[in-house]
């Protein structure tokens, strides 16, 4: 991964002393409410329902065992012992006192963490593919571009008063694990017929109260261009984007209101003056960031294998786990494997001080030192041998890790909700509870195949609510708390925008209309047809009928 | 305007008067700051007369109608309403780094010391600031870092290109 210089360990701590600053001058009376508000947000620190709410930056999802056992320190001093894994592969604390957060923030930095435009109207942390380097269908590994990104876009002095918040999702597979159409900015690189590298750019996805999917501005734009056309398309975002109303202010409005076509000329017209600038980038430059990202010392294929099949015969609960919380791995003898944050009853991608640190002495002794945040929010050890495989799941399963649900429908991904958050309009981690429990059967589940569920507890979306197949929001209805239910979305390269099924249900209603909608599919499905297959055959109506059927309540 | 003024680092006596859009402009008078359209409309004679001149532009106004006058202004001064709207870091980078305005330029309306190190990397050189504060504050706020990733006006390289100068690299 990438390591620290002596300059950007200087930043980072020019940084601490800065905020701990402008903190002072806020406990002073000397900043106001409204001048310190953007100040902390760029510094990842909101105040919220019951205390500030620290967004801790994993760039592009990627940590060190050394990072991860700071995290689980600081999480016990400032925090109540645990901490919160993001749609965003950000960790976030939910207790630290104002005061202290300077301090936090400090030693946070001693191990090259930090918050830095986590929240805020700038450019935020971006993110990827969980399975960036490793992943059997990948074109290059994204991650030293994500890397060059975030230098680029860290104290950019030009876009650090946006119009509104802005997200840049880097993927470099064939499948899109990192919804890069719903980001403000979508790259995916690719290659070019002559092999070169390239980049396709999307503009103007988002969730939030107007979902959109994004629109492709650039079908292959050459590698060293990347900064150059970033900075463009910002540019113009900064300049144009509306803000008079801030539910009109995301680069997907300026976009529809444009029209894509338009926008494209207009960042090509600002282009044309970048082009071939101080921002191209460097063969040196690429070939230095790469070098970060090297395969780590494999062990030769005969001394990593193992008889997985047999192992899964002889003890089929290892097997379950097997088939659904490990990855291919492009190196032959391994796997990645998806520690799973979504044990029933406790809170979506939430995970204890203890945990953090048995899972960083797993990294260190499985997997390279390294780990993965995803947006799924699970945890991933990316370079697991085989023949260690038995062994991580027996730890994993030790912690409560090793939940066999990844992909299926109790993999919920689901914002911390009305519980914690002063934004929502309804809590959501119940929801994802009640579903949990009614689905508590494996066998059950297994055979429903790949099930993405996803809830968000108010419309900003922060549960990334209408690319789930299932899409659950939480809804304010004359002070009490509804959900919304949609279905048919998809955050994968063939990015949909979930249909709203109808009126509103209440808490207590929701685990039964999940029910109803799965025997929906279980009764329409062709042999070993997907759910998100299944509906977009036969649509939304035969799901309308059933969920709202009162004969049949 | 009585509001204390930093330029390249000190708090100087400002010689500028900041005209509004309904005050008459005075022509012929030296170191008026007008509104654009003022000078648009008296733009010959003000060259003409050969007097310091600036024009002060709101945040949305597109720079590039601005850079043919350019040469004939001592101050370009841009207004921030509010410090949350970041469309003059842009107008101050276009200003400087397209049209290569050299004279003054100057932020004003809602900023403060925590704007001022961006403000300075796109190109501003003087601060209308809304109260009093130290220098050494002010060269604090001037200065919270000790490089940038970025080029920008300050520095046109961006790190990547000058790592084989910086120490340690």
């Amino acid at each position: 991964m990438y390591r620290y210089d002596s300059t950007d360990q200087q930043l980072i701590e020019d940084r601490v002393r800065q905020f701990r600053g402008q903190t002072q001058r806020y406990l002073d009376g000397q900043l106001s409410e409204g001048q310190f508000l953007p100040l902390r947000l760029q510094n990842g620190l909101y105040l919220q329902r019951l205390a500030p709410m620290l967004r801790i930056a994993i760039p592009y999802g990627l940590l060190s065992s050394v990072q991860l056992r700071r995290l689980a320190e600081v999480a016990e001093r400032y925090d109540k012992g645990y901490g919160h894994f993001s749609t965003r592969q950000n960790l976030q604390l939910n207790w630290p006192e104002l005061e202290e957060v300077p301090d936090l923030l400090g030693e946070l930095a001693e191990v090259q963490l930090h918050a830095i435009q986590t929240s805020g109207n700038c450019i935020r942390n971006v993110t990827t593919d969980q399975f960036a380097g490793v992943a059997p269908d990948e074109v290059v590994d994204p991650r030293p571009y994500c890397e060059i990104i975030r230098q680029w876009s860290t104290f950019h002095p030009e876009f650090a008063y946006l119009p509104r918040k802005f997200k840049i999702a880097v993927n470099a597979a064939e499948g899109d694990r990192a919804a890069i159409q719903v980001h403000d900015i979508g790259v995916q690189v690719v290659r070019n017929a002559n092999n070169e590298i390239g980049y396709q750019v999307f503009v103007g996805g988002g969730l939030g109260r107007t979902p959109v999917i994004g629109s492709m501005i650039h079908g292959f734009l050459p590698e060293q261009h990347l900064l150059s056309y970033l900075e463009a398309i910002l540019r113009v975002y900064n300049r144009l984007g509306r803000r008079d109303n801030k539910y009109k202010a995301r680069i997907k409005i300026l976009v529809r209101a444009l029209g894509p076509d338009t926008f494209a000329q207009r960042v090509e017209a600002e282009w044309e003056h970048l082009r071939g600038g101080p921002l191209t980038l460097t063969q040196a430059e690429i070939d230095r960031v790469q070098g970060f990202f090297a395969a780590p010392p494999y062990a030769q294929p005969s001394q990593a294998q193992a008889d997985l099949k047999a192992q899964a015969l002889a003890d089929p609960a290892f097997g379950d786990w097997l088939a659904h919380n490990t990855h291919p791995h492009r190196q032959t003898g391994y796997r990645s494997v998806t520690l799973s944050l979504k044990s029933t009853g406790l809170p979506p991608g939430d995970i204890s001080s203890v945990q953090m640190r048995r899972v960083a002495d797993m990294a260190d002794r499985y997997s390279f030192g390294e780990l993965r945040s995803s947006h799924e929010q699970n945890l991933i050890l990316a370079d697991v041998a085989e023949r260690d495989l038995q062994a991580v799941w027996q730890e994993a399963s030790a912690l409560g890790l090793a939940t066999p649900n990844v992909g299926t429908l109790t993999d919920i991904v689901c914002c911390p909700g009305g519980d914690y958050c002063a934004l929502a309009n309804a809590k959501s981690i119940p929801i994802a509870e009640a579903i949990q429990r009614r689905f508590d059967s494996l066998d059950a589940l297994y055979g429903l195949g790949p099930i993405d569920l996803n809830i968000s507890g108010c419309m900003n979306a922060c549960g990334h609510h209408h690319v789930g197949h299932i899409g659950i929001l939480g809804v304010d209805k004359k002070g009490r708390e509804y959900y919304q239910v949609s279905l048919g979305g998809s955050g994968d390269s063939d990015a949909s925008l979930g249909d709203v099924i109808g009126p509103s249900f209440e808490q207590e209603e929701m685990d039964q209309v999940i029910e109803r909608i799965i025997a929906v599919y279980l009764e329409s499905r062709t042999p070993d047809e997907h759910f998100i297959d299944t509906y977009r055959r036969v649509g939304l109506q035969p799901f309308k009928e059933r969920v709202y059927d009162q004969s049949s309540a | 305007m009585t509001n204390p003024v930093l330029k390249n680092g000190h708090f100087v006596d400002d010689p500028w008067r900041l005209l509004t859009e309904t005050e008459p402009t005075s022509e012929g008078v030296a170191h008026c700051i007008l509104p654009v359209a003022s000078w648009q409309q008296h733009r010959d004679a003000l060259i003409a007369s050969e007097v310091p001149t600036g024009v002060w532009i709101e945040a949305d106004f597109p720079p590039e109608d601005l850079a043919a006058d350019l040469p004939h202004l001592a101050v370009v001064a841009v207004h921030f309403p509010a410090f949350s709207d970041g469309r003059g870091y842009s107008a101050g980078r276009l200003l400087r780094e397209r049209y290569d305005f050299t004279g003054e330029l100057r932020a004003f309306g809602d900023i403060g010391l925590d704007q001022l190190y961006y403000l300075k990397r796109c190109g501003f050189d003087a601060f209308v600031l809304p109260a009093a504060v130290s220098t050494e504050d002010a060269a604090k706020a001037l200065h919270p870092f000790e490089d940038a990733y970025q080029g920008a006006v300050d520095q046109p390289l961006p790190r990547f290109r000058r790592r084989d100068t910086l120490p340690g690299a």
